[in-house]
């Protein structure tokens, strides 16, 4: 049998399905490529061998009393840290959760479980979600590995990497300002972030209540859409969640396969094709607009002149909603608790655990965050961003009465070297320049490989209208059966 | 403190009041406000929690329809507006028995707003405005061991509950109510009574202050009439309706005294001590925390459909109001006479004493007369003296039977509030039922009459009246147990005199 890690889910569910190979085996072949690489690339914070040859065992077991098995039954999936996992270690990137392990499971965790697939363990993520490299996860960097002393994006980065390194051939995500796409963007894979309300928020660690997006990524597009379709749909546990069927996205990406875009109208965001990108991902990203031409898309330039304010207007709102979330990390009743000794008072012992658990990132923002919502301050932060996101979603929605999606690089440069943007937050915030109008407006995205730019990665990213997530999947398939999928080099 | 305080009298004719007041109401629901565990007071400590009231990171609140329908019944009783539109906020600051570090509650768009109560004070109606009427959630229990006062200061350990977290809580908060002088702490009283059979009316709470499922802060403060109000102090911890009586008059006093010696009041949270009936200072509001409210994006707007909440309005039972003027008609009794049963806090007692067969007059006669003097004496409200409504009326039942009469009812009656079982049961148990053969009955009038001739004569010789102190021996010999009108008719007859 060939190397079965470099295959793509949907043909590993198959073999498992046909019985020409087994959930178990599946299973090992990835544990021990995770073994082999993972020393260097990082993806990892916790590898769940036994609980993954459980799981795995149990499908085989299902499979042999002849049970029918669902489309990903058998394949492996690393699950993004940020999601509780009971009884298996939940950080959030973060020492002040290190040990914590949760006494339930999240939505989408039970629904992963419920679908047979095999959780292998959790990915490296930026310190509750907050950051685009990785570099802020208090565990260290991922590395990316189309080139191990670059990123990986982040905060996502290390779903992003597992998949790139053939250590999974899933991963979940979660989005609030791009962190499923501009890591599938740096690492040459695919990250949606559906619909806000798309998928369930319920046991996913919040940053951002109103923006984070839980969301599926994948070595390709139609292995994206068929997680998705797993993953997503009503939660009764989410009030935010959307009480409607979600569209058939698997069946909208094995249309987009077949390389017909007829009668589908794009818009590119003329804001996002000027000076703000680098030259070798304009490059990929025209060649790629050339594509989807061919195969039938009606391309225009649309103009969406509020995106300009996305970025400091998600400054305020993310920073405001994670002050008051990230509240509940005192020590008092989980994780990390410093200064007990008895004598301090409980103020102080709550103090020492926040000065002492979180990262830099993380306090920078609790800080932002607090002065934004402080009385006398609200209406000219908070409430000043909330008109701003009303009016970029007033642009969306009308670019989306002259074409069926948007289109756009994901990101304005490639995978940077590590370090090279920790020094200065703001330029480390323009990795998500391109995706955050998106979180605001709430609708589904999707970055799709289109291209190499000096040998590495670019993406391109897909808009499309809340609960028209079907849309991005098509045309991102269509172009995927243009340009193909990329492979690293070998590790 | 041994500070002189200036008498009342003297207080409400120089100065003129301002109260107001906020009253948190846990209701009743089978479960939490934004999760499914169980509401039920007490159980062991952190027994009745899951993720999302214990906080646990990625926990998601989920709101409680039933909450909100309760609510909106009580904006509707309390003559509100009902919003079509509104939204939770968070309350944000650091507390231990508060799971996430914030409050799910309500800010700048509460539910219910701009409604009114109206209350029986002294025979005059007051309306007592309505400011808003929002849902929020209770926070856990914190209890400070090792400390002597039960408080955090001195404590060794702290020990946090957070079963109550969560538990849906209503906030009725007024507006300042004015113009009510010397019957402030009587109108403050008034209104959480009636607020609180509003509430028992509508089966969304059970409103007992003692257990915490009715809880009242007040706001007091003072002013030189035509001057502008003074600066208020909020008293917590007031949980009886007499504590809200006694908070309103003890600030009032104390504010007094600081004005009289030209002090300035401190606006701060105060503590009222039951047994005291002072109020002494807790947190500074001149340090006050910027709650940093925004709205809750855990939770989508609450929009009730309108259709529904004209149903639910359509559906509201009878208010106490009007169906004590419905009662007062059917009892026949007067103003006056209503209002001590009010006063008593007898009304549902007697109706309930009516409803198992007793007329009004005897019911009214049991719950004010022998029942309030016993309540009185224990300092206890009259619903919590320890008789029934159905014992009552089987004491009643006794007495019109002719097996007890009214002295020997009343012992009974003692027997019932000390817990010795039903009135039937202490009759037979304490050996006391009307002596009613008539044989032994005559043997007892012969003996008196043997024992006292000469009033003997005087009763033969016309002085009926004398009768009374033969009625009293023969009460005596039968150590009560007989009736004295059936004594009376006995004597005379024996006696050969026409009653």
């Amino acid at each position: 049998m060939s190397d079965l890690t470099r295959m793509t889910a949907t043909e590993i569910a198959a073999l498992v399905a046909g019985g020409e190979t087994s959930a178990v085996e599946v299973t090992r072949a990835h544990l021990d490529r995770i073994a082999e690489v993972d020393d260097r690339v990082h993806a990892f914070l916790h590898v769940d061998t036994d609980g993954a040859l459980a799981a795995a065992r149990a499908v085989d077991e299902r499979r042999a009393a002849g049970e029918e098995l669902g489309p990903l039954a058998g394949v492996p999936v690393a699950v993004k840290d940020v999601l509780a996992t009971r009884g298996v270690p939940t950080t959030v990137g973060s020492k002040i959760l290190e040990g914590w392990r949760p006494p339930y499971d999240a939505t989408i965790v039970q629904r992963l479980r419920d679908a047979g697939t095999v959780m292998l363990g959790k990915t490296n993520m930026d310190e509750f979600a907050m950051g685009s490299s990785t570099e802020y996860s208090a565990y260290g960097p991922t590395h990316n590995p189309w080139d191990l002393t670059r990123i990986p994006g982040g905060s996502g980065g290390g779903s992003a990497a597992a998949l790139a390194a053939y250590e999974a051939p899933l991963a979940i995500g979660s989005d609030t300002g791009g962190s499923i796409r501009q890591p599938g963007a740096v690492t040459g894979t695919v990250g949606a972030k559906p619909t806000y309300g798309g998928t369930s928020r319920y046991g996913l660690v919040a940053f951002s209540s109103s923006l984070d997006t839980p969301g599926p990524c994948a070595r390709n597009v139609l292995d994206a859409a068929l997680l998705h379709q797993v993953i997503g749909g009503h939660d009764p546990r989410d009030s935010t969640s959307i009480p409607q069927p979600m569209p058939d996205v698997v069946a909208a990406a094995r249309l987009g396969a077949t390389g017909d875009l007829t009668g589908v109208r794009l818009g590119i965001v003329s804001e996002f094709v000027g000076e703000g990108a680098e030259t070798g991902v304009m490059t990929a990203f025209r060649e790629s607009v050339d594509a989807l031409t061919k195969m039938g898309a009606e391309v225009v330039e649309i103009s969406c002149p509020t995106f300009a304010y996305a970025l400091p207007a998600y400054y305020l709102i993310a920073p405001s909603e994670c002050s008051s979330n990230l509240a509940r990390f005192d020590g008092v009743r989980f994780g990390l608790r410093v200064g007990d000794d008895g004598n301090r008072s409980l103020e102080e012992v709550m103090s020492l655990t926040r000065e002492a658990g979180f990262g830099p990132e993380v306090k920078r923002r609790i800080m932002i965050g607090t002065y934004a919502l402080s009385s006398g301050y609200y209406d000219a932060y908070y409430g000043q961003a909330q008109k701003v996101r009303t009016l970029i979603t007033r642009d969306f929605t009308a670019a989306f009465e002259q074409v069926d999606a948007l289109i756009s690089p994901t990101t304005p440069f490639t995978a940077f070297p590590i370090g090279a943007r920790t020094a200065d937050p703001y330029q480390m915030y323009l990795a998500d320049l391109f995706t955050i109008p998106t979180n605001l407006y709430g609708g589904p995205g999707i970055s799709v490989p289109c291209g190499l730019s000096e040998g590495l990665p670019v993406g391109l990213q897909v808009m499309a209208p809340t609960m028209a997530d079907d849309r991005m999947y098509r045309v991102a398939a269509a172009l995927e059966s243009a340009v193909g999928t990329f492979t690293p080099p070998a590790l | 403190m041994t500070t002189t305080l200036p008498a009342y009298d003297e207080v409400v004719a120089r100065y003129e009041p301002v109260i107001g007041l906020e009253t948190h109401v846990e209701l009743g629901t089978n479960t939490k406000m934004f999760c499914g565990c169980p509401t039920d007071f007490g159980g062991e400590p952190n027994t009745r929690v899951c993720p999302v009231c214990l906080g646990l990171p990625g926990s998601l609140p989920v709101a409680n329809k039933a909450a909100i329908e309760a609510i909106i019944r009580i904006g509707l009783a309390l003559n509100c507006s009902i919003a079509e539109w509104c939204r939770f906020a968070r309350k944000n600051y650091f507390y231990p028995d508060m799971p996430k570090n914030f409050q799910i509650s309500q800010y700048d768009e509460p539910i219910c707003v701009d409604g009114y109560l109206d209350v029986e004070v002294g025979g005059e109606t007051v309306r007592i405005e309505i400011e808003r009427v929002h849902l929020e959630e209770d926070t856990g229990k914190t209890l400070h061991v090792g400390g002597a006062t039960g408080r955090i200061h001195g404590a060794t350990e702290s020990l946090v509950d957070y079963n109550r977290a969560g538990i849906p809580l209503v906030e009725i908060v007024t507006k300042p109510i004015t113009g009510t002088g010397a019957l402030a702490p009587d109108v403050a009283r008034a209104y959480v009574a009636e607020l609180r059979d509003v509430i028992r009316t509508l089966g969304v709470s059970d409103v007992r202050m003692e257990e915490g499922s009715l809880r009242c802060d007040v706001n007091t403060s003072l002013n030189l009439p035509g001057a502008e109000w003074g600066t208020r102090t909020e008293t917590k911890n007031v949980n009886s309706l007499r504590s809200v009586e006694r908070a309103v008059r003890s600030e009032m006093l104390r504010q007094a005294s600081v004005l009289d010696a030209g002090g300035r009041i401190t606006q701060e949270t105060r503590h009222f001590h039951e047994d005291t009936g002072d109020t002494t200072p807790g947190r500074s509001k001149e340090t006050a925390t910027d709650y940093r409210y925004f709205p809750e994006p855990d939770l989508v707007p609450i929009a009730p459909d309108p259709a529904w909440v004209a149903e639910l309005k359509a559906a509201l039972p009878e208010l106490p109001r009007v169906h004590r003027r419905r009662l007062q008609q059917q009892w026949g009794l007067s103003d006056l006479d209503m209002q001590s049963v009010l006063n008593a806090g007898a009304v549902e007692l007697i109706e309930a004493t009516v409803a198992a067969g007793t007329t009004p007059a005897a019911a009214r006669k049991w719950w004010l007369g022998e029942l309030s003097r016993r309540a009185n004496e224990s300092g206890v409200e009259l619903a919590d003296i320890g008789a029934t409504p159905t014992q009552v009326a089987e004491l009643q039942g006794l007495v019109d039977a002719g097996k007890l009469n009214d002295k020997m009812a009343r012992t009974v009656l003692e027997g019932v509030v000390d817990g010795e079982g039903s009135p039937t049961e202490i009759m037979t148990s304490r050996g006391l039922e009307v002596v009613s053969d008539t044989g032994a009955l005559t043997a007892a009038v012969d003996e008196a009459i043997a024992a006292n001739p000469g009033i003997a004569d005087k009763i033969r010789s016309g002085k009926v009246a004398a009768a009374g102190a033969l009625v009293g021996a023969v009460m005596k010999t039968t150590r009560g147990q007989a009736d004295a009108k059936t004594v009376r008719e006995l004597i005379l007859e024996r006696l050969g005199v026409q009653g």
